[in-house]
């Protein structure tokens, strides 16, 4: 790619262009940098042992196999947190979104009494929070300690996102659409139901997305919340405590003597871990790209 | 959102005269839905967000577990003259704004750099394989960079080190000593974010007059030149806008970042204010005392923002507020 549109802008200037080459170049670069990392472990994983520990495998293979994912695949503490990370991201996407339109809708008609003094109240917890503590204390007031609960609503209300689907829905829906709708005597909820939702239907698919990505990376909250009860970690937490702190080992069967060099293990649980992250990526970038252009309007 | 309400006012007046007048029972009967939707978010505002608020006062408290918040004795700022003393605490503070400043530095730079070249690129193709794969990073959880910076980075076996080792270097401790870490940390931090950063400022040359750019040429102005006197200068709004935002955020640490990052070998620089937080609170059970810290953090944080938005409407910005 990079000589035919170096091959162009040769024909048009008649001359080799330096910095035509030095600018693709280093955008080459930078590219690769994203992505080589991933080959590295892919290839990893897929490796034998005897050459991973040799430190001969670089973005190659080498004595393929796939021993490693069997592991994975037959350890159930890492299927069960993969099951728990898809249970809590599922629900906390389907509860946020409920919530964030509650709020968007009404926040964006602009003859609600009352509107600036309820946004003011939902977009000042952007600016100041009670902490890590407080909450800690609360969720734990509430008996949310140790249950997935503690990673679904604490998190669900979003003000960056609530702007966003407010700006969106002032944005997008005529108030005369609205208007007509009303004298041909609909109420809000009609409103809201049978107009607003189905033309907003881009803006939710990006805050969904938005809900989902983040609360499936996150680590944080469950990392607090979530200590004795070890069925209950997200894949995310699970991943820490194999890999980083790796003061965990692999659920081995007991008979069976592992010969395994851990880092192979390491390299394919990353990888067992970014797989769904990475096969969803091609369709939601757009959504994403959007999201932070309509979020950058305000905020 | 000032200039949105007041149009908002505006409007309603045209539309509805003597709308101002109306009792609130006439509202409430006429948008008796939409404060029933509120209700909702109300609900989850209030006990997720406001409650934990009211938690704060632990701070100027010396609590005791058997007491509970409020029978746990008022010790008025005592909390905080005894945090003030702990070099751990003075260390965090010194931590996050030394991680934050040297990620302004780097982080914040790099993504105008690239969106500059980005702009050059002509073929859509390129630019587009490019794009995706410079933005992958920003989709991914600091728990699997981590891992992944441990399997590159690692002084035993890490794939770097192996390529240095057989180029006939040494092998160096990328995460395993202090300021290779600080180093690694930054790398990691623009390695992450320079590709998804340039999207507004690509949003914001996407916007420049091309007549700028002909005049330019014009004027006989090469790439260079229009990139520096055209392009720059367009995006200066941008620039400014986000750099006061950045900076209204300096006592702001991400936990995630550094607690995948981590390890026992490599505690200078990674003792910042919210691991102080987790440390103090939840890992020892001192709560006035991690409350306190977090209280510090949050009253500057908000200080800083007010003085940024303010700042940035003086500057002729639409603000953040």
């Amino acid at each position: 790619m990079k000589t035919v549109s170096g091959a162009l802008v040769v024909r048009r200037r008649r001359r080799f262009d330096f910095w035509d080459v030095l600018i693709h170049g280093i955008i080459l670069l930078a590219s690769l940098a994203c992505l080589l990392p991933f080959v590295h472990v892919v290839a990893k994983s897929l490796s034998a042992d005897a050459y991973v520990i040799a430190n001969k495998v670089f973005l190659w293979p080498m004595g393929v196999n796939f021993e490693a994912y069997g592991k994975i695949f037959a350890d159930k503490s890492i299927l069960q947190s993969f099951y728990i990370s898809v249970i809590v991201t599922t629900l906390f996407t389907i509860l946020g979104m409920i919530i964030t339109i509650c709020a968007a809708y009404p926040l964006s008609r602009y003859t609600l009494k009352g509107r600036t003094f309820f946004t003011f109240i939902f977009m000042f917890t952007l600016f100041f929070s009670g902490g890590i503590i407080p909450e800690y204390m609360l969720i734990n007031d509430l008996g949310l300690l140790e249950t997935i609960w503690s990673m679904i609503l604490p998190p669900a209300f979003s003000a960056f996102n609530l702007l966003i689907m407010k700006t969106s829905l002032q944005s997008s829906i005529p108030e005369s659409l609205e208007e007509s709708a009303r004298i041909d005597g609909a109420g809000h909820f009609r409103i809201l139901w049978s107009i607003v939702l189905p033309l907003s239907r881009p803006v939710i698919a990006t805050l969904s997305l938005f809900y989902a990505v983040g609360r499936w990376n996150a680590y944080q909250d469950a990392l607090f919340y979530i200590k004795q009860n070890t069925d209950l970690r997200p894949l995310q937490l699970k991943l820490y405590y194999l890999v980083i702190q790796a003061s965990e080992s692999f659920q081995l069967e007991a008979t069976q003597v592992s010969l395994s060099n851990p880092e192979v293990l390491k390299a394919s649980c990353v990888v067992f871990a970014t797989l769904p992250i990475l096969l969803i990526y091609p369709f939601i970038q757009k959504y994403f790209v959007q999201g932070a252009l309509l979020g950058a309007v305000k905020g | 959102m000032k200039v949105e309400s007041a149009l908002g006012k505006n409007e309603t007046a045209l539309k509805h005269p003597g709308l101002n007048k109306k009792r609130l029972t006439y509202f409430l009967r006429r948008d008796w839905q939409l404060y029933v939707l509120l209700l909702i978010p109300l609900a989850f505002v209030l006990v997720f967000k406001y409650a934990p608020m009211s938690g704060l006062v632990l701070a100027f408290k010396e609590y005791k577990l058997a007491k509970g918040v409020w029978g746990s004795e008022w010790v008025g700022f005592q909390v905080f003259m005894d945090i003030f003393d702990r070099p751990d605490f003075i260390r965090a503070v010194r931590n996050t704004l030394l991680l934050n400043l040297l990620d302004l530095l780097f982080s914040f730079t790099m993504p105008i750099i690239l969106a500059l070249l980005l702009n050059e690129i002509k073929s859509v193709k390129f630019k587009r394989v490019n794009q995706s794969l410079l933005y992958l990073p920003h989709f991914l959880s600091w728990i699997i960079i981590g891992a992944i910076a441990y399997q590159l980075l690692g002084e035993g076996n890490g794939a770097i080190n192996n390529v240095i080792e057989g180029l006939g270097g040494n092998r160096v401790p990328f995460l395993q000593e202090d300021t290779h870490w600080l180093i690694s940390y930054l790398a990691i931090g623009v390695w992450q974010s320079m590709g998804w950063g340039t999207i507004l400022y690509l949003a914001s040359i996407s916007s420049i007059n091309p007549e700028m750019y002909e005049a330019a040429t014009v004027d006989g102005a090469g790439r260079l030149r229009k990139m520096w006197n055209v392009t720059l200068p367009s995006i200066r709004v941008t620039i400014v806008t986000l750099l006061i935002m950045n900076l209204g955020r300096i006592m702001d640490g991400s936990f995630e970042r550094i607690y995948s990052l981590q390890n026992k070998a490599t505690t200078e620089f990674t003792t910042t204010i919210p691991v102080l937080v987790y440390r103090w609170g939840i890992e020892s059970g001192n709560f006035s005392r991690a409350t306190a810290v977090g209280l510090f953090q949050a009253a500057i944080g908000l200080v800083l923002v007010l003085l940024a938005d303010r700042i940035a409407k003086k500057l002729g910005q639409d603000g953040l507020l």
